[in-house]
């Protein structure tokens, strides 16, 4: 009995956890080492950004923890079990919102939920994707085509999807790195709200340094490919609810907010192009 | 051209006022409130007939000077009769075009009727083998690698050296007809449909694999819709082949069909209705891809 819990508490702390993670590519050019000796564990809950310049390889760790990449080398882990190909436990929210054009929104999720939650009547299904579809506040849009949407409505429609199947882990690959400042702020809001009501681990890249740092618990930095690793995580030990305008002057914020800038364009930075 | 139609919408809203003058009293008031009106109305509709004439003009133009170019032809050589010669011929021939005395003189209707059969049955064997084909080519690699050489090999042959081996296989003329019909038309259909499925976006492919679609959800909800257009191009394609390779086909096989009318008036120096049976065979090529063409149109998604 006192086994289990501790071997429970040891999978709360490391609830995802990647050890000793290599990835290397095979291209026309021949081998292209992407990652390097990547090492973290993702505690139950938390809120992790992965960070860094562009090609450094933080779309392909995220692929990696989808399940759809397999390391070259190393394991990856998901609460306790080893990650061996996409699952339903792990949905991913994609950069480019990939809704399926000839489906209508509402058509898009249930797709997913049906998959999930297959055992339940269609009545069921259907209350679970209106019920995503409410939680971003989309339930007008629910017989539209994705081409009928704006841009920001149908990377909400991509979250209700990824939501929709109630995952253990969100993975959001530049969620918002497609949208203009203000619907991106607006998302961006409406997210920790949803993060903060539903508990689910997430992993999320980006290179906006404010998304980082709003969003986060914790930062991961990483240096530049090839052969990327960790260079640095940094904890964001500020208060939730976090409040955008509240936060602009405080202190720890943008303590949090320089040392990021300093890592990716002092220490780290990207030789021109 | 603009001016004259405007000209005569005037005309027409002369001839209007006259119609309700002559009604009495109330009917005058009306008028002088839809005089505004009534003027926008005409000149919107003139700038619609301009824009319809400046549509119709260039292909009526192209088909005048073909019908010159004939006509010019025709009084060079004697032995080609001109358009309205042909005209006429038409006339007499499509005031019967279901006669039936025995199965050597048949109505051009019963001609062009057994053609589209043979097309029909042809092509839709070709589509019900060629379309699934193209679907197993395009999703597994293993699949398209094996049907390459096959496919490579067998598109370029004239599609009528496979009728002597219909020939041999059926032991008849109608089938072997058929079979011509059915390998010219399956090859744009698998080739088509084939690059349709294998041009799915890698990002509606992750979508299958992070949400773990099975293989027939990921048939139904990503392949085939996407594959679609690609699907209907083949499809197209393949009724335009085989409605030309028919008439190639049944010059040879004979029977009832429009490609034996024509090798039959060739036989009997019957020019006019040659030539009838090039216009038919291009108007019914023509109105045949319309109809899939508007068949596509409602399955595209977008």
């Amino acid at each position: 009995m006192k086994n289990v819990s501790t071997s429970e508490k040891a999978n709360a702390a490391k609830y995802v956890q990647l050890e000793n993670v290599d990835m290397t590519f095979s291209t026309k050019k021949g081998e292209f080492n992407a990652l390097k000796n990547i090492n973290l564990s993702i505690r139950e809950g938390e809120f992790i950004s992965i960070i860094g310049h562009s090609g450094c390889g933080k779309s392909t760790v995220l692929n990696l923890i989808a399940g759809l990449l397999q390391p070259s080398d190393g394991f990856l882990f998901c609460a306790g079990r080893e990650i061996a190909g996409p699952g339903p436990e792990r949905s991913v929210v994609f950069q480019n919102h990939s809704l399926l054009p000839w489906l209508s929104c509402f058509e898009n999720i249930y797709l997913a939920v049906e998959r999930v939650f297959g055992s339940e009547t269609k009545a069921q299904l259907a209350a679970r994707t209106h019920a995503a579809l409410e939680l971003v506040g989309l339930t007008h849009a629910a017989d539209k085509r994705p081409n009928e949407i704006s841009g920001g409505m149908k990377q909400r429609v991509g979250i209700a999807r990824a939501l929709a199947m109630e995952p253990k882990v969100l993975l959001l690959d530049e969620p918002f790195g497609a949208l203009d400042a203000l619907t991106r702020a607006n998302l961006q809001d409406e997210l920790m709200k949803i993060m903060a009501k539903s508990g689910c681990t997430a992993v999320m890249v980006t290179h906006d340094v404010d998304e980082s740092v709003l969003l986060s618990d914790r930062i991961v930095m990483m240096t530049n490919g090839p052969s990327a690793t960790i260079g640095e995580i940094l904890e964001v030990n500020l208060p939730r609810p976090r409040a955008r305008l509240e936060l602009a002057e405080d202190k720890d914020y943008n303590h949090i907010r320089s040392e990021v800038l300093r890592f990716l364009y002092e220490r780290h930075a990207k030789k021109a192009a | 051209m603009s001016a004259i139609s405007i000209s005569k919408e005037s005309l027409k809203a002369i001839m209007k006022s006259k119609d309700t003058v002559v009604s009495k009293g109330p009917a005058m008031a009306n008028t002088a409130v839809n005089k505004e009106p009534a003027r926008l109305q005409s000149r919107s509709f003139g700038i619609k007939a301009y824009s319809f004439f400046k549509w119709l003009l260039p292909p009526l133009f192209g088909i005048l000077m073909m019908l010159a170019v004939w006509t010019l032809i025709s009084y060079q050589a004697p032995n080609l009769p001109g358009p309205l010669k042909t005209w006429h011929s038409a006339v007499e021939l499509f005031s019967d075009p279901f006669y039936n005395n025995g199965p050597n003189d048949m109505g051009v209707g019963w001609n062009i009727l057994n053609s589209l059969k043979r097309v029909g049955l042809g092509f839709s064997m070709a589509a019900l083998i060629g379309i699934p084909v193209g679907f197993i080519i395009g999703r597994f690699d293993f699949a398209a690698r094996m049907a390459a050489p096959v496919i490579s090999l067998l598109k370029p042959v004239s599609p009528l050296a496979w009728l002597p081996i219909g020939l041999l296989v059926f032991k008849a003329a109608n089938p072997a007809a058929i079979w011509v019909i059915f390998i010219s038309a399956i090859w744009p259909m698998i080739i088509n449909t084939a690059v349709g499925v294998s041009k799915v976006p890698q990002d509606y492919m992750n979508v299958a694999k992070v949400l773990n679609l099975s293989e027939w959800k990921i048939f139904t909800k990503i392949l085939f819709p996407f594959a679609l257009p690609y699907m209907m191009t083949g499809v197209r394609l393949s009724i335009g082949v085989a409605w030309l390779v028919i008439v190639a086909a049944e010059m040879l096989t004979g029977g009832v069909g429009i490609g034996f009318w024509v090798w039959d008036e060739w036989n009997n120096l019957n020019v006019e209705h040659i030539i009838i049976a090039i216009f038919i065979v291009g108007i019914v090529g023509l109105l045949l891809e319309f109809l899939l063409t508007q068949a596509a149109k409602r399955f595209s998604y977008e």
